[in-house]
């Protein structure tokens, strides 16, 4: 294990300082593996990044999109230690790479893969029926509160970031939630819409639909700042209007990273490829308008940089899911 | 009339040469696979399904359908011509179809069999056309404990209504069930039966088992049997044709009858194959002259046919506005919808408008041309059956492998295949249904999820499936049919009782 790691470090330090050089190039398709299912963030995410390379010729290679999302995701991440030594893969992750792990026992660390690039934060919001009376954070702690049964609260899959910030809205509060997890957060959103459950912390993508419809009310982001896209999403909001949820006096923030990876035991020159393929990538127009649709937080890290903040929220989500009960002895 | 807007709208979606086009190979391929023993519906489009995955949904969705209706008109030439069944859903055709043949009217009873076919499908996509907008509001109100009462009427429906002994669906469901858990589960993130092994992470893929089940297990069973096809010679004239259409008005009350108990049975999932029994018992039962059905009568050829299409067409509207389909190839059609990221349930209707209406007006203009199709080939496709067996076998077992492969592109799929062909060859030996196992391995893990999430919901509190009128009536419903032989047994007793008392 100790070995991995200092390779993977050796890796990420010589892609950082051999940008320009590019030895290496892709012979046959590269595969873009989603650990998670059809239609899911994920998948929207890598086939934006595929018309952006196809587009603006990027890569000589086509790039394919392969769904691996069988297991809540397990199935991607299997696949992906299995391919050790494979530079025609890429994995897009999210931060089931350090929970999984802990929550299922699955036999997988992300430092037997090859980090490339962090991409994009994605934001978690506080939402609401439209039709239900508490128009802001503070009514609907305080209705949650006296709730009786209490209120339901949707999320993707079972001890996983919507889980996690669940619980931590209870630690916070004193409030307590049901809370359901359900396949996916499209199926969480329409859940929310038909008044099966009182609310969601959806990811803006997830709940984009619904929101413009009117039919759910964005109440706060879990973020120490504001989301910056000020262009009008509904009639009357930007993303811009909704405020943190400190601001309404719930101190609980997470952010998900977005990050693509490749399997362990390709050789630096592979490696510095895809870390200037995904530096091309944020650049394109494709990604930009993709990232404000969203309502993703824009960021690049690579090489010792990601490495660093990889360990830290590596930290970070172990303790939350520590103080949340939710690792599996 | 806003539904005739639309539906407009889907035709002018269809009408591309590459949509034609592709609704024609369907139907062929469809044709094709009904009129092969063992192959079928679900069995084609499961195959025929990754060849779909590089197109667009619109057109993905109408090959698939195409394959469909071609193999609910192909099921029939079969039955009709050789007394072999193409279909589970046509052996009620047999009953009176064979006999037909055997008296020089085989060109009669194809053509009832194919126009009676077609009315049924006409009548449930009419039903489609008209209920499906509503029904998408409708969907709205499906939470955790409505859906589960719908997964739990399936169920019961299936041993309440099916002819199989019902121990032995119980087997066959509980099989299903239980390897249905093995994987990821979702509500408690954590492996179930996966035993370390990293290939069982994913589950069991339902499709790879229809495959080995149905596909293998028939090739298995004929190898054993050394099935001689023997058929009769049949060719199709106009004058006949004519004949038997101008015939048709007659039977109406019969046509209307397995319509209604078809589209019935289609959306409350009870299927095609209890469709077509149900609509042959009922019109021998309600017929002035009983004992000529079973000899070659026409109207027994009318009615399971009816009943099996319109069965097999309104199955198609609870899977695209609900999720749930209604059948076991709706069941295969679902698992394609999500590969091409739809996802089908409430929004479908609201956010994929091209996509279903381009589906309902290809139902349309798939049965009319179906139509057409099977009554100028027959005598070609009875062909096939002349080629000989080992020359076939092989190249069925090679697309199953094929398909069976390319459905999660895992090799390990294809030893699962094998192993439920195996499975399937037993079962059929021993006399335990199928149906009731892969009904259990696709909706098992849904039905499980729900049930959990609707306690979750509720505390623990079963009366949460009374708690509202829409789960209430799901619910009784479905105790009611689970227990529908003993009701049904016990009211026959009282009657006859009652008879005796007054006699």
């Amino acid at each position: 294990m100790k070995s991995m790691k200092r390779s993977t470090l050796a890796v990420a330090v010589f892609a950082l300082t051999a940008a320009p050089a590019l030895a290496w190039e892709p012979t046959k398709p590269v595969e873009i593996v989603v650990a998670a299912g059809a239609g899911g963030a994920s998948d929207q995410m890598a086939r934006m990044m595929q018309a952006a390379i196809q587009k603006n010729k990027l890569m000589a290679q086509p790039m394919v999109v392969t769904l691996k999302g069988g297991a809540s995701g397990a199935e991607a991440l299997m696949y992906m230690k299995s391919s050790a030594g494979d530079p025609n893969k890429v994995l897009i992750a999210y931060s089931l790479i350090y929970m999984l792990p802990l929550s299922a026992k699955i036999p997988f660390n992300w430092r037997e893969l090859t980090p490339v690039s962090v991409i994009a934060l994605d934001q978690f919001v506080l939402w609401d029926n439209t039709t239900l009376p508490h128009k802001n954070v503070k009514e609907f702690i305080a209705a949650a509160k006296a709730a009786n049964p209490p209120f339901k609260m949707g999320g993707t899959g079972s001890k996983r970031e919507d889980h996690v910030l669940t619980v931590f809205m209870e630690k916070k509060t004193g409030a307590k939630f049901a809370y359901l997890p359900y396949k996916s957060g499209g199926e969480a959103a329409t859940q929310l819409v038909g008044n099966h459950t009182q609310s969601n912390v959806n990811n803006p993508s997830e709940n984009l639909e619904v929101w413009r419809a009117g039919q759910v009310r964005a109440l706060c982001v879990f973020d120490k700042e504001r989301i910056g896209y000020k262009t009008k999403v509904t009639d009357k909001q930007s993303w811009n209007d909704i405020p943190t949820c400190k601001e309404e006096g719930l101190d609980v923030q997470y952010l998900m990273l977005r990050a693509m990876f490749l399997p362990g035991k390709v050789t630096p020159e592979q490696a510095a490829f895809y870390v200037d393929l995904f530096k091309k990538v944020t650049q394109t127009a494709e990604y930009k308008d993709y990232m404000e649709k969203q309502a993703l937080k824009p960021i690049f890290l690579t090489g010792s940089d990601m490495l660093k903040f990889l360990e830290e929220d590596d930290t970070l989500n172990k303790n939350l899911m520590t103080e949340a009960g939710f690792v599996a002895n | 009339m806003e539904a005739l807007g639309l539906l407009l709208h889907g035709f002018e979606v269809l009408f591309t040469f590459k949509t034609l086009a592709l609704m024609m190979v369907g139907l062929v391929l469809g044709i094709f696979v009904g009129v092969l023993p063992g192959l079928g519906g679900p069995n084609g489009v499961a195959i025929l399904l990754p060849l779909t995955f590089t197109m667009d949904p619109t057109s993905a969705i109408v090959m698939l359908s195409c394959i469909y209706w071609g193999a609910l008109f192909g099921g029939a030439i079969t039955s009709i011509l050789f007394n072999i069944p193409g279909e589970a859903w046509s052996v009620a055709t047999t009953f009176d179809g064979y006999p037909m043949a055997q008296q020089g009217k085989a060109a009669e009873a194809l053509t009832a069999a194919f126009t009676s076919s077609f009315i049924g499908s006409l009548v449930a996509v009419l039903l489609i056309t008209f209920l499906a907008p509503s029904i998408a509001s409708f969907a709205l109100r499906f939470g955790p404990p409505e859906f589960f009462a719908v997964y739990l009427l399936t169920f019961c429906s299936f041993v309440g209504l099916g002819r199989e002994e019902k121990h032995k669906t119980l087997i066959s469901m509980s099989l299903g069930l239980l390897l249905a858990g093995i994987g990821m589960d979702t509500v408690s993130a954590q492996l179930r039966m996966t035993f370390g092994w990293s290939e069982l992470y994913r589950g069991i893929n339902f499709l790879v088992a229809v495959i080995g089940l149905f596909g293998i297990s028939e090739i298995l069973l004929t190898m054993e049997e050394r099935l001689a096809l023997r058929g009769h010679a049949a060719s199709i004239s106009l004058r006949v044709v004519l004949k038997v259409w101008k015939d048709m008005p007659r039977y109406w009350v019969t046509l209307l009858r397995s319509s209604a108990i078809g589209c019935w049975l289609g959306i409350t999932p009870g299927g095609a194959i209890a469709a077509s029994f149900m609509g042959y018992n009922l019109a021998k039962r309600f017929s002035d002259d009983k004992e000529s059905f079973g000899k070659g009568r026409i109207e027994g050829v009318f009615a399971p046919e009816t009943a099996a299409h319109a069965s097999g067409t309104s199955a198609l509207l609870p899977m695209l506005a609900l999720g749930i389909p209604g059948s076991g190839t709706a069941a295969i059609l679902l698992g394609g919808l999500m590969v091409w990221g739809l996802n089908p349930g409430p929004l479908l209707f609201v956010e994929h408008k091209d996509f279903v209406w381009g589906l309902i007006a290809s139902m349309y203009l798939g049965n009319i041309v179906g139509l057409v199709m099977v009554l100028s080939t027959v005598p070609l496709f009875a062909a096939v059956l002349r080629v000989p067996f080992s020359a076939i076998a092989p190249m069925i077992v090679v697309s199953c492998a094929v398909g069976a492969y390319a459905i999660q592109n895992a090799m390990f799929d294809i030893w699962l295949m094998l192993v439920f062909g195996v499975v399937g060859y037993v079962f059929k030996k021993i006399g335990i249904p199928l149906a009731p196992f892969t009904l259990a391995l696709v909706l098992g893990n849904r039905a499980e999820d729900s049930f959990r999430l609707s306690m979750i919901g509720a505390g623990g509190d079963m009366r949460v499936f009374w708690s509202n009128s829409l789960v209430g009536s799901i619910t009784t419903l479905a105790l009611l049919l689970l227990f529908w032989p003993l009701i049904g047994g016990a009211f026959g007793r009282m009657r006859s009782a009652l008879v005796k008392k007054t006699a």
